[in-house]
């Protein structure tokens, strides 16, 4: 039997593993492919809610955030070709220039 | 008979999505990580339809795995960078993987703590009579929630004007 708990362990496991690429990862690319596994099992969660709830509400703001994703990779990847053009690195550990 | 199949269909989904993530993260390569990125989305995708989201499942195969993921591709080939995997101290490596676990398990309380793991079984969504998926999803996307909709297109036009410029060669 397939209940809401399932989808919902599903989704914090891949949350879960979204946070420790993040945080182990030093490529800025890996980086940001984590940021939308993150991005992906919140997703799951709200057509999980929306199924529970009988609603379409979750499945619109599933688009929304897919929209939200879609602006932030282009953006980030933006900035990290800026970045890589004038610091030939990509490594987040390597970038302190602003750091005291 | 139908129930077996969702089982079935759930934990093949559920583990390949899973075990790709973990080989996501886990690859010192970014385009590996990149394909197997592309294996999580499909499984995800295949998720959604279990809990009949079946437009949300295509825009999940067409914007993140048709065009994202070629997005990132493309930035992994042009830039070519050395390889940086991980972080170097291991330490650093252990820590980041205990404060993953130490969220997860705080996300199972928080489930533990509200009714919502001894709900009951999912099923279809009730449509009203002659709706289906995309027909309810669109009713309620340009009744209720257009003005958000408007919001989002204006976003995603200053995020392709932000990335021309930012992007650019001075």
């Amino acid at each position: 039997m397939l209940t809401l708990a399932h989808y919902l362990v599903l989704s914090a496991i891949i949350f879960s593993i979204g946070i420790a690429g993040v945080l182990i990862r030093r490529n800025l690319i890996v980086m940001f492919m984590s940021l939308e596994l993150m991005l992906n099992a919140v997703n799951i969660n709200l057509a999980a809610f929306s199924n529970y709830l009988q609603q379409m509400t979750g499945q619109i703001f599933i688009v929304f955030v897919m929209a939200v994703a879609a602006a932030e990779a282009a953006v980030g990847l933006a900035l990290i070709i800026s970045l890589f053009r004038n610091k030939q690195t990509i490594n987040a550990d390597e970038i302190n220039t602003m750091r005291g | 008979m139908n129930e077996i199949f969702m089982n079935i269909g759930f934990w093949v989904l559920g583990i390949t999505a899973v075990v790709s993530s973990l080989f996501m993260v886990t690859r010192e390569n970014p385009v590996h990580s990149a394909l197997w990125m592309l294996l999580t989305f499909f499984a995800v995708a295949g998720i959604f339809i279990q809990l009949d989201a079946e437009y949300i499942a295509a825009i999940q195969v067409m914007v993140y795995a048709g065009a994202i993921l070629v997005l990132y591709m493309f930035v992994v080939m042009l830039l070519n960078p050395k390889s940086t995997g991980f972080i170097k101290m291991p330490f650093k490596v252990v820590l980041g993987g205990v404060v993953a676990v130490v969220l997860f398990v705080q996300i199972l309380m928080t489930l533990m703590g509200t009714g919502v793991i001894k709900s009951t079984q999912l099923g279809n969504i009730n449509y009203p009579e002659g709706f289906t998926n995309v027909k309810a999803f669109g009713t309620v996307m340009f009744t209720q929630y257009i003005v958000p909709f408007e919001v989002a297109s204006v976003l995603l036009l200053v995020a392709m004007i932000g990335a021309i410029v930012i992007a650019k060669k001075d």
